[in-house]
């Protein structure tokens, strides 16, 4: 089987919800709607204190081309606008609802049956007004992704089903429980960027899967499901771009410069539900899991839903729980507790470790094993980009391709030494970013 | 909630490898060549092998002001290799000294263990050689232990099956082939050595013989310096130290064919028999030039 250079195996760790189906999570008593769920400008609310609103209505938007309108994900009132913690750190604004348990949809949101005649420009103008971002935890706005500069001809879409992150397996039950909407998702993809050739590419991890979505896609020979080793991070942009095209992203470029645009299984769900039925992005599917919940489960989470209502519903932390992280053990964000903090558009998993998968290391001199270099997946130097950094060096981390580092986290992973190299490659790029911004003033 | 939650930088699992484990897997890995030696020479290369160790670890805990003498381990495995740089039964005293000139001027004075420009085993053998020559050519042969030279100094039609086995006078860890390859197919199997390193320095080696020999194109002669001396141990065990040796894929192909090179040129036209100790020590000081010289091609480089 075909794959990317460098890379590590984990250990994949997702028995515990790989064979459960998606559950519905219960609806929040108040739900916290962050302005701010992707990347680009934070959106104003359409809302004041007192106002009524209904399931599915617009309450945030944003003039900036780069964003995504949010939307209320229960009938209810407006309570407060006020601020509530994001997953990378920080605090973003957000919209507190309480709500009615009506469930009233607002009158937007209805079934369009005439969607297949739909042109690329209404399918777009759609996708951006469902609030839609990228699911697989980046949420970068999936309607600027379908909208490349006109010179870039698209010739491939990619979703990436790999789901190479240890633990999560929400991408895996939607496959299986909706391989159908996940196809009509592509096929919409392709139409809204004029692209011939639709490419699934699932780890084989997951037979189950694999097989799934190749019978739903049997009906479209411009498809191609192809299962890929299971190696970390086979789902990375980047690799699954060499993987399926040959192609090479340009240093600094974007996947459309090569004719591909790369979308995750939930994004594309998404996409199928916003066209087809008029539902705007609400809800996703989150796994909960790991060794410090006592029940793990797939759930369907509505947006906004604080997380301490969900982790109620998995049976509580066990006392031993030593680390709560947003998202996956390899890329997710590790949060000093659950309080104030909801569920998002980019929550793929709520992964709860204890103390015996965290352990605190002193951190020991490099012995330049050179292992970090073999599992690069980008070919940068993470061991001389690391002492750069401990030094203070920020050219000379540039020099050795800090800008390129996709932050998979592999070379940390792999450190005999437990050096925490991404983290030192993150400071060098926010450094030489900043650097580059105060040049080009 | 009580319990306090650690909030740190992804990724948030690490591999089971440490400096440690690592330097216990080259541990292990040297034990049968280390067997082979007690049993060809004796108890007296047992103290050897243990005078070395102690030496080494002893500096290393003093000048580190640590309680734990085996620590990360990485002094007992300069040790260890420092003893099978040495003749079977050297002075005590050559042991302890070996010892503290290894942790103390081939590693500490650099700043410690990922520092070190140098193999410290082999600077501490460099240095015994230069300043107690007789001491250190001493070789016996195997079992009986009279006085007897080096195959690399003898003339005569070599025995390879002895060369392989063991059965033949040297330093501790240049008897045994078979042991040696057996402790890196361990290294290899660990995923802390790689084919380059090993394979550029017994290629070179390998086809100079056969080629610039002294009975003319001979392929038994190209075996022969691979067999004899510490090609082996050389290839395996201390070009491929981690500390010393290049990073990049490519630059660790080149350390090993330069220190082929220089083992041979050494070995055919220069004044000691062995090369081994002197080519991997040369090819230490350009290990960041060849580095900075040979990185990798970067995934979506642009031409500049």
């Amino acid at each position: 089987m075909k794959t990317f250079k460098g890379g590590v195996h984990p250990g994949d760790r997702k028995s515990a919800t790989e064979k459960k189906p998606v559950v519905p999570a219960k609806p929040p008593a108040v739900a916290i709607i962050p302005l701010s769920q992707h990347i680009g400008a934070p959106c104003e609310p359409l809302v004041a204190v007192g106002d009524e609103v209904k399931m599915g209505q617009k309450i945030g938007d944003s003039k900036g081309f780069v964003s995504a309108p949010v939307h209320s994900s229960v009938s209810g009132k407006v309570i407060k606008i006020d601020t509530c913690k994001s997953a990378p750190g920080g605090t973003v604004d957000a919209i507190f609802i309480e709500n009615d348990f009506q469930d009233t949809w607002h009158e937007d949101v209805k079934p369009n049956p005439n969607w297949e005649k739909l042109s690329a420009d209404e399918l777009k103008k759609i996708v951006r007004e469902a609030g839609i971002v990228g699911m697989g935890g980046a949420t970068f706005p999936t309607h600027v992704k379908l909208s490349p500069p006109p010179e870039n001809k698209i010739d491939y879409v990619l979703v990436n089903g790999a789901e190479c992150e240890p633990y999560l397996t929400s991408d895996h039950r939607a496959m299986l429980e909706r391989p159908d909407d996940l196809i009509v998702g592509l096929q919409l993809i392709m139409k809204m960027v004029g692209a011939e050739k639709g490419c699934i590419g699932i780890e084989d991890n997951k037979p189950d899967a694999v097989e799934a979505v190749t019978k739903a896609a049997a009906k479209d020979p411009r498809i191609e499901v192809r299962a890929l080793p299971t190696k970390y991070p086979q789902g990375a942009e980047k690799q699954l771009i060499k993987v399926f095209t040959g192609r090479e992203v340009p240093s600094g470029g974007l996947p459309a410069h090569v004719g591909c645009i790369v979308q995750n299984v939930g994004t594309c769900i998404a996409i199928t539900d916003a066209v087809c039925k008029g539902l705007p992005l609400i809800e996703r599917i989150v796994t909960i899991t790991g060794s410090g919940i006592n029940e793990p489960k797939n759930m369907l989470v509505r947006i906004g839903t604080p997380l301490e209502d969900v982790i109620e519903q998995c049976g509580g932390f066990k006392p031993n729980l030593k680390k709560l992280i947003l998202g996956g053990p390899m890329m997710g964000f590790a949060q000093p507790g659950p309080e104030n903090l909801p569920v998002t558009k980019g929550t793929s998993g709520i992964l709860c470790l204890t103390d015996e998968e965290v352990t605190i290391e002193e951190i020991g001199p490099c012995i330049k094993c050179a292992k970090c270099v073999e599992v690069c997946p980008v070919s940068i130097m993470p061991l001389f980009i690391g002492s750069s950094v401990e030094q203070g060096l920020y050219d000379r981390a540039e020099k050795y391709d800090a800008m390129d580092c996709i932050e998979c986290g592999c070379c940390s992973y792999i450190c005999p030494a437990k050096r925490p190299l991404t983290q030192w490659i993150r400071m060098a790029k926010s450094e030489i970013a900043a650097k580059r911004r105060a040049a080009a003033k | 909630m009580e319990n306090k939650l650690i909030v740190s930088s992804s990724p948030h699992l690490k591999s089971d490898e440490s400096i440690r484990s690592i330097m216990t897997d080259v541990l292990v890995a040297l034990f049968p060549a280390a067997l082979a030696a007690i049993i060809f020479f004796g108890f007296r290369a047992l103290i050897t092998i243990v005078l070395c160790m102690l030496s080494a670890m002893i500096t290393e805990a003093v000048i580190l002001r640590k309680k734990d003498i085996f620590g990360d381990g990485s002094a007992a495995v300069t040790g260890l290799l420092l003893a099978m740089t040495l003749p079977p039964a050297p002075p005590w005293w050559l042991c302890i000294i070996g010892g503290v000139v290894a942790i103390g001027i081939g590693k500490q004075v650099f700043g410690g263990l990922g520092n070190n420009i140098f193999n410290p085993a082999l600077v501490a053998r460099a240095v015994l050689m230069i300043s107690w020559t007789g001491h250190m050519t001493n070789w016996l042969s195997p079992i009986d232990l009279v006085s007897s030279a080096t195959p690399l100094a003898s003339a005569g039609t070599p025995d390879f099956l002895k060369l392989f086995v063991g059965n033949v006078a040297g330093s501790l860890g240049e008897t045994s082939a078979f042991a040696l390859l057996l402790g890196a197919a361990w290294l290899f199997y660990k995923g802390h050595i790689n084919w380059r390193i090993p394979t550029g320095y017994l290629a070179v080696v390998f086809v100079m013989g056969i080629l610039l020999g002294s009975q003319g194109v001979s392929l038994s002669a190209g075996l022969f310096h691979v067999l004899a001396g510490g090609v082996i141990l050389g290839a395996f065990f201390m070009a491929t130290d981690m500390v010393t040796s290049p990073v990049t894929p490519k630059g660790q192909l080149i350390f090993g064919l330069g220190c082929g090179l220089m083992t041979m040129l050494v070995r055919l036209y220069g004044s000691y028999p062995e090369g081994v100790t002197f080519a991997i020590l040369l090819m230490n000081a350009v290990t960041p030039l060849i580095d900075n010289l040979t990185l990798p091609r970067k995934y979506g480089e642009v031409a500049k």
